[in-house]
């Protein structure tokens, strides 16, 4: 029986495909049997992050519709053999997903393995709505900025009404805040808020900060989860998460501004 | 730049502190419209209209909203008229 758990934020461009590899990355290396399915039809890029754009040959919608099964489509990582990829269609449109296509994958997935990620699209419209329908635990990810923290109240209010288990009278989708972007030498100068900030407006569990990291572009450049990057701090930011998101207790990090040098501090840069 | 901040500072609020009080605000509206009756949009324009055959306000002078407040629902309806 897996764990359903979708990667969402409502805005776009905040981080969610760069969670949703490292997470999931992050669950297969700890043992754990993971499948990460990219909802955003249309527009896929979770093959790109995880650099299997080049073996992908059917996809989510073609499972749905009929025309592969389930082993032809889901896409063995090269690094984990406990991770696979569960492509996006390139060429449909949203409207391909339908709940009982959707439940039908998901039901025959959480068969054989232990975590399911469902990487969102931006938006609140049907495929973000899809990704997030089946979900057990909600990963919200959002940036400390004014239309981020807003759109992520924006789906927190979807999670609560127009999930499966809401709708349903279910217990709720287990909610957690990711704060990604983060740059703790802004939110020292007033600049961007801060995770009390955040957490005090949106009101939901804090999971774990991603500082704002050139590692990331880095990563995605590559084609490497930024996860296996152990050197920089995202890459242990998003350990950190992924520990968290298995129990451990582990402490925040990446809070304190770096303290800058006399040179730097009289002439900025 | 940076000798300048130091000598200059805190003129201005801080921009943090300005997204976090506008974040609040808009927050707690939507959180109460998400839960609001589809009507009070349309009770929101009737009420606009009959406050301007008196008073010339705009539209953002005026603001509605429904709270649940366990066995009844109080309809908070806010005006600010112009001097």
């Amino acid at each position: 029986m897996a764990s359903i758990i979708v990667v969402t934020s409502g805005k776009g461009g905040v981080g969610k495909t760069t969670t949703s590899a490292a997470v999931s990355m992050g669950l297969a290396q700890a043992g754990y049997r993971t499948v990460v399915i990219d909802f955003d039809i249309g527009l896929r890029n979770l093959d790109i992050i995880m650099n299997c754009e080049r073996r992908v040959v059917y996809d989510f919608v073609n499972v749905i519709q009929g025309d592969a099964n389930l082993n032809q489509a889901l896409i063995k990582d090269k690094r984990c053999d406990q991770l696979f990829i569960l492509p996006a269609s390139q060429t449909r449109d949203k409207e391909a997903l339908t709940k009982e296509g959707v439940k039908a994958v998901l039901d025959e997935l959480t068969q054989t393995f232990d975590y399911i990620i469902c990487d969102s699209p931006a938006g609140i419209e049907h495929g973000a709505q899809m990704a997030l329908h089946y979900a057990d635990e909600a990963l919200v990810v959002t940036n400390p900025e004014v239309s981020s923290v807003r759109d992520s109240d924006r789906i927190l209010g979807i999670l609560q009404s127009k999930s499966h288990r809401a709708e349903n009278g279910l217990p709720p989708v287990k909610e957690r805040l990711l704060i990604t972007r983060f740059d703790p030498s802004r939110v020292a100068k007033g600049e961007m808020l801060s995770i009390q900030d955040i957490e005090e407006i949106l009101a939901v569990p804090l999971l774990g900060i991603i500082p704002e990291s050139q590692a990331v572009l880095n990563a995605s450049n590559n084609g490497t989860p930024v996860i296996l990057d152990i050197k920089s701090d995202a890459g242990q930011a998003y350990q950190d998460t992924v520990a968290r998101l298995l129990g451990e207790e582990r402490p925040h990090r990446f809070l304190e501004a770096q303290k800058k040098g006399l040179f730097q501090r009289v002439f900025g840069g | 730049m940076a000798l300048l901040d130091i000598f200059g500072r805190d003129k201005a609020p801080k921009s943090a502190n300005v997204a976090k009080e506008r974040l609040k605000i808009i927050v707690a509206h939507e959180r109460n419209a998400r839960n609001a009756p589809d009507y009070l949009p349309a009770l929101q324009n009737e009420i606009l209209n009959v406050i301007r055959k008196y008073v010339e306000i705009e539209q953002d002078q005026l603001l509605i909203d429904i709270n649940d407040d366990g066995n009844c629902s109080i309809l908070e309806v806010n005006v600010n008229l112009p001097k």
